[in-house]
């Protein structure tokens, strides 16, 4: 191999730079920050990204500007730190309390204090980012950080108050320090190979080299937020060997815009495409906005969601819908492919040794679209029933259906037998009658501990009819939280 | 007291402040220490479990030689390297054993326990262990239970005159019945233990456990050993809600039986899976209830039965079912009553204490039964929720005979219909429902009534232990367990208002059994209630000795003496406390007191089903506001209005957020949490990632929490407070029964849907579709 590779992570941990001979590339970050960094403020609740106690902050370079954002250090890798600056609740506070922490304290915000060192790092990402703090944003940044104790509304409070402080001198130029450490380091054109107890752990930096280093571990493990596969170690106990990042590869995390399409590099995440998405439809951008956690959307990507193959992934149906496709590479080349057509089954995709899922294409123009995402609990909660409807109606009739779900089936999958029941008809009830029960013919859906057979039909019919109502454009409310409802809104 | 100004200044954390927790710095900076977070000593050594895959069955073969040979493994334990009594029951009913022996009795039952060098290493060696018994069908809920009358102890009855008589009498009949879930805690703190080996095979254990005592005398029973061999220690808890009652003594003992044989400290940590898959939960409950009423809706008679999930061990089940009793009636006065509970076995994890203990579910089905006689006179439930509230004499005991003496619910309820606008609100709602054909939206007052003790009433004891240094500073010790309720900082409360100091200068300290011994659960709401009591008895001791000393060295009175803000004021001068407190040293005034405080007033026979179990009730009512989808089931909660009785709150900021979080908590249980077991008796909803607790977004928009103002408590409480840790859980029945008014305003609000708990969007959309259908 010709191109120049490093073998010592580094980071900055605190304000402190930190060189270090990873053993084990499977160790996540929560495992060295507890058990080698000894900095024991940083909790363990779930060890599956899903309860946020671990929450640390993350600074990294993208696209040259240095980005502060939330996320789980129970499932990520230690070495996808490399070139980073973590904080955590150890690095908050200086001789004084920071804001958050003192909001916190002032209002009540803590009972057994368990969950806090996350919440005060997800505040302290609101915080730095200068983030708005009406309801909305704040739940948005919030709702991975499980709290059994208060309730959250001293939280909510504490967060409001803090937030409306700006960022110390003292902290800004701590700040400037760090983020000219991380530009220096990603200035750097070698890439990092490490071998350990568990094999390498090689995380090219451009889609080339990533062809290459996946032509010599065809085997290898592809990771990029480590979202779903950081489970596979922290659940299921599994060994990754060897593990390949895509976190550096420079151009899978590029967004390109063209007359046609929404061209995504599969590392790019959550957070990042959210904007991109939501111009084309509010209600892919609501979807987006409901997928995981922050902590999950920073770290999780469009791509890992797709080349998972997951049949209750979020972002599947939907894409599927708008006629979205993706892009394999592999040393031998490039093709593209409808994204239907890459969920061959459950667990298996159409996908070659030596191939990996370079690029998304998501069609910019689309007709009436409405993603509906139904689960036990209305935020970050995994799917029961995701119904992605994709119309083109003119003069009263239905000229085009694109339809897909997911938790219907083995894999996200169109309902085709429902298309065709609306395709050419009249857009009116009755039309919705008969395709609602076609859906009966399009899927068989299972029984688990998200929802039962008989219920994931059931909404599944309802939601094509909730479409044909939000189509109608009816006087009848249709949402469930319409703020105006309530006059002033007030806690405490 | 005095009226002069200098008396106004007051000492920094008195009762009544809303003062921050105290350890609130630790917690944001992250310095609190968990028993995780404790320095380990050198050469730790870490635990995890293994079973056999089936939920019940006779154990044919166990292997564990690939455990042993795997990497870093020091030691593997088997129920045959227990040299004592293999149970941690907390009733010492031999049913819970450390490590099963012969027959598994639950899907995950720990079979053995593999002591490894790290955590990754134990977990991985535990995986090795081939474990195979000859799996029987499981019994898994209710009704296969009751099919197959598999109970683990005797039903109980709790009755007064002849309900059946009662109602067939009555003008009118009704029956109905309701099921709802158990809950996990989720305490965000896992189960955690670490055991210190200590001379003469000794051992200290650090546990997050809300009962030291009973890990304590669990301990010394399964290593042989009598009781002052074993220490207990807690510093604090992350979260327990009741988790960590009984079920923090089967990891603790582990821990001890590693640390004693291998003569290393050893950790047994659960990971959230096996946290929630190996112990207990809120017991779920169906009820069945017959009534009997007038045509204004006026209960005369009501036969109850009910039925608890208590899993595979007795625990602490019959208590916990009994409360169930104990609040079926809740505020309602039911004159023929008979409440029967049946306590059933099934082949799952031991179903547990959680905040309320059992009370939230009995009070469900008396307010399911009171909300379907509301239906079907065609009333406001409020308003017969009013007309059958405890009374005067003739409409004021309870099914167990005791005296309701203070009853505040009617002022209460008054003050907050007009507070929450609730008239004025359901006819907006109902104007809304009558044009908003997806999209319903409903409302519901609750109320609240729950009795204050442990119904085992030897239990309702407290020791405290107050030391003064020479230098002034105090150092409080108790047997109460803080677990983020704000316990330690009340008590200190109390304690510098005894002596007037600021409450800096008291150091909180660990609970530790060997500081104060055979204390009681921090549990029944009762932590301030006792412990602040005993703390103040020793405390008085204490001031009581500095008095005599004062009044002898400077030649006053007793009532010459006063303690002011940081100082003694004796006779003219004025002394500052350290000063007394040295002085005081040297003329060899003893500084070091316990307290002792036993609950008075209470007795219950269970014999007869009679008595007085409660010292008081603490009472609230809440008005939540909710908006269902009738397409989906998806649902909001929009808004809350509380109105809490602390009685005199000894911390208004702790009291409201016990009030708020117990709240969110019992709406979780109420809506979002479902566990969910498949057919093998496997749960699999063991991690937040299928197990859904209230998160930000499910705090309503609208949420006004508030302290009646004019509570007191009518008992001679600590400064006339009354228990706040449970009794808001229930204040979240106002969301289940908006939910199912949203869902009656389908037919008109002429019947109670069909509707159990958790609301799920599932079991809402059902029951929309029900009543859609015509019922």
């Amino acid at each position: 191999m010709t191109i120049e590779s490093r073998s010592t992570v580094r980071f900055l941990l605190g304000w402190s730079p930190v060189e270090l001979d990873v053993n084990d590339s499977n160790q996540t970050l929560l495992q060295y920050l507890r058990d080698q960094a000894r900095l024991k403020g940083t909790k363990e609740g779930c060890a599956e990204g899903d309860c946020g106690a671990c929450t640390v902050v993350v600074g990294e370079v993208i696209d040259g500007e240095v980005c502060y954002r939330a996320v789980n250090a129970c499932i990520l890798f230690l070495p996808a730190m490399d070139g980073k600056h973590i904080l955590t609740v150890e690095s908050v506070a200086d001789d004084t309390l920071h804001p958050v922490q003192q909001a916190m304290v002032d209002l009540h915000g803590s009972q057994c204090g368990y969950c806090t060192p996350g919440i005060i790092n997800s505040l302290l990402t609101l915080h730095l980012n200068k983030s708005a703090v009406d309801r909305q944003s704040l739940d948005d940044a919030l709702i991975g950080n499980l709290c059994r104790c208060t309730g959250y509304g001293p939280i909510i409070d504490a967060a409001e108050k803090a937030c409306a402080t700006d960022i110390s001198s003292a902290w800004a130029a701590r700040i400037a320090t760090a983020g000219g450490q991380l530009l220096a380091w990603s200035q750097e054109q070698n890439y990092l190979a490490i071998e350990t107890t568990n094999g390498p752990y090689l995380a090219p930096k451009t889609s080339d080299q990533l062809a290459r280093v996946l032509a010599d571990h065809p085997d290898a493990t592809l990771v990029a937020g480590a979202t779903d596969v950081g489970l596979w170690v922290t659940k299921l106990g599994r060994t990754l060997n060897p593990l390949i990042s895509l976190g550096e590869v420079a151009d899978l995390k590029s967004i390109r815009v063209t007359d046609t399409h929404l061209d995504l590099g599969a590392g790019v995440t959550y957070s990042e495409a959210h904007a991109a998405l939501a111009e084309i439809s509010q209600s892919l951008g609501e979807l987006v906005r409901r997928i995981g956690s922050r902590q999950v959307r920073n770290s999780g990507t469009v791509g890992g969601n797709i080349a998972n193959g997951s049949p209750i992934g979020d972002m599947p149906p939907a894409l599927i819908a708008m006629g979205a496709s993706v892009q394999l590479r592999s040393e031998q080349g490039v093709r593209e492919i409808p994204l239907e057509s890459f969920f061959i089954a459950y667990g298996k995709q159409d996908l070659k040794p030596g191939e990996f899922v370079e690029r998304v294409f998501v069609p910019r123009s689309v007709d009436t679209l409405r993603c509906y995402k139904i689960s036990k609990r209305f935020d970050q909660d995994i799917t029961a029933v995701l119904g992605a409807f994709h119309l083109k109606i003119e003069d009263g009739m239905v000229v085009s259906a694109r339809i897909a779900f997911g938790g219907m089936a083995g894999t996200p999958l169109r309902a085709s037998e429902c298309e065709t029941r609306l395709i050419g008809k009249p857009w009116n009830m009755e039309t919705v009658d008969a395709a609602k029960h076609a859906l009966d013919k399009d899927f068989d859906p299972m029984t688990d501990m998200r929802a039962s057979a008989a219920y994931r039909t059931l909404v599944a019919r309802n939601l094509l009819e909730r479409f044909y109502l939000e189509t109608q454009n009816p006087q009848v409310p249709l949402e469930l939280a319409n703020r105006s409802w309530l006059g002033g809104l007030t806690h405490g | 007291m005095g009226d002069n100004a200098q008396q106004k200044e007051r000492i920094r954390g008195g009762v009544a402040q809303a003062l921050e927790h105290d350890s609130a710095i630790k917690h944001v900076t992250g310095q609190a220490v968990y028993v995780d977070d404790i320095p380990e000593p050198q050469g730790t050594l870490h635990i995890a479990v293994g079973s056999a895959a089936a939920a019940q069955g006779k154990i044919t073969r166990i292997d564990l030689v690939a455990v042993k040979a795997s990497p870093g493994v020091i030691c593997v334990l088997t129920a045959d390297d227990i040299p004592g009594l293999n149970d941690v029951s907390p009733t010492h009913t031999h049913d819970d054993p450390v490590l099963v022996a012969d027959r598994v009795n639950f899907f995950g039952q720990p079979v053995f326990a593999v002591a490894a060098e790290t955590f990754a290493q134990a977990k991985a060696a535990a995986r090795l262990g081939i474990v195979e018994c000859d799996a029987d069908e499981p019994v898994l809920t209710i009704d296969q239970a009751l099919t197959k009358d598999y109970l683990i102890s005797a039903d109980h009855v709790m009755a007064r005159g002849d309900a059946a008589a009662g109602i067939e009498a009555a003008a009118n009949q009704l029956s109905g019945q309701m099921e709802m879930g158990g809950q996990d805690h989720f305490y965000l703190e896992g189960q955690a233990s670490m055991a210190v080996p200590l001379e003469d095979g000794d051992v200290l254990i650090h546990c997050s456990t809300q009962h030291p005592s009973e890990v304590q005398h669990n301990i010394a029973h399964v290593l042989d050993r009598p009781a002052n061999a074993v220490t207990v220690e807690v510093r604090r808890m992350g979260g327990a809600f009741g988790g960590k009652e009984s079920q923090a003594a089967q990891w603790a003992a582990l821990a001890a039986l590693v640390a004693v044989k291998t003569g290393r400290a050893a950790k047994c940590r659960l990971d959230r899976d096996d946290d929630m898959s190996l112990t207990g939960k809120r017991h779920e409950l169906a009820g069945t209830w017959r009534v009997g009423y007038d045509n204004d809706g006026r209960i005369s008679a009501a036969d109850i039965e009910m039925a608890t999930r208590c899993g595979n061990s007795k625990d602490l089940s019959d208590a916990i079912s009994d409360r169930a009793m104990f609040h079926l009636d809740n505020a309602y006065y039911l004159d023929q009553v008979r409440i029967l509970c049946k306590r059933m076995r099934t082949d799952t994890v031991s179903n547990t204490a959680f905040r309320g203990f059992g009370g939230p579910q009995g009070m469900m089905i008396g307010e399911r039964m009171i909300e379907s006689v509301a239906r079907a006179v065609g009333k406001d439930p409020l308003e017969v929720r009013k007309l059958n509230f405890y009374g005067d004499q003739g409409r004021n005991q309870t099914p167990y005979h005791m005296q309701v003496e203070d009853f505040v619910l009617p002022e209460m309820i008054a003050e907050i219909e007009t507070s929450s606008d609730y008239w004025q609100r359901r006819k907006e709602i109902t104007a809304f429902n009558a044009d908003s054909p997806v999209i319903k939206r409903g409302l519901a007052l609750t109320p609240v009534k729950f009795g204050i003790s442990f119904t085992t009433t030897f239990l309702n004891q407290a020791g405290a232990l107050i030391h003064i240094y020479k230098d002034g500073s105090i150092l409080l010790n108790h047997g109460g367990t803080e677990m983020g309720q704000g316990l330690f900082l009340k008590v200190a409360q109390v304690v510098a208002e005894e002596f007037q100091t600021d409450v800096d200068r008291i150091k909180i300290t660990a609970t530790n059994t060997g500081k104060v011994p055979n204390t009681s659960a921090t549990a029944a709401s009762s932590g301030t209630d006792m412990n602040g009591m005993a703390a103040m008895i020793a405390a008085r001791t204490i001031k009581r000795r500095l008095i005599a000393f004062a009044c002898n060295q400077y030649k006053v009175d007793e009532t010459d003496v006063e303690f002011i803000p940081n100082q003694v004021r004796i006779g003219n001068q004025v002394v500052d406390f350290d000063d007394l407190v040295g002085q005081a040293y040297l003329n060899r005034v003893q500084l070091s007191a316990t307290g002792f405080y036993r609950t008075p007033k209470i007795h219950y026979d269970r014999e007869t089903a009679s008595g007085r179990p409660f010292y008081y009730f603490a009472y609230g009512a809440a008005v939540s506001e909710v908006a269902i989808d009738t397409l989906t089931g998806e649902n909001r909660v929009l808004a809350v209005d509380i109105l809490h009785d602390v009685g005199q709150s000894l911390n208004p900021a702790i009291d409201i957020g016990q009030i708020e979080g117990g709240f969110i908590q019992g709406m979780g249980w109420l809506t979002t949490e479902e566990l969910w077991w498949d057919d093998k008796g496997q749960l699999r909803t063991h991690a937040p990632s299928t197990y859904k607790i209230p998160t930000f977004g499910d705090r309503p928009d609208r949420m006004a929490v508030k302290l009646w103002e004019k509570g007191r408590n009518v008992e001679a409480t600590i400064h006339r407070s009354k228990a706040v840790g449970e009794p808001p859980l229930m204040l979240a029945m106002s969301v289940f029964h908006a939910i199912s008014d949203a869902l009656s305003s389908l037919d008109g609000y002429r019947s109670v849907p069909e509707l159990d708990a958790p609301a799920t969007p599932e079991r809402i959309l059902m029951a929309a579709a029900k009543l859609k259908a015509g019922g």
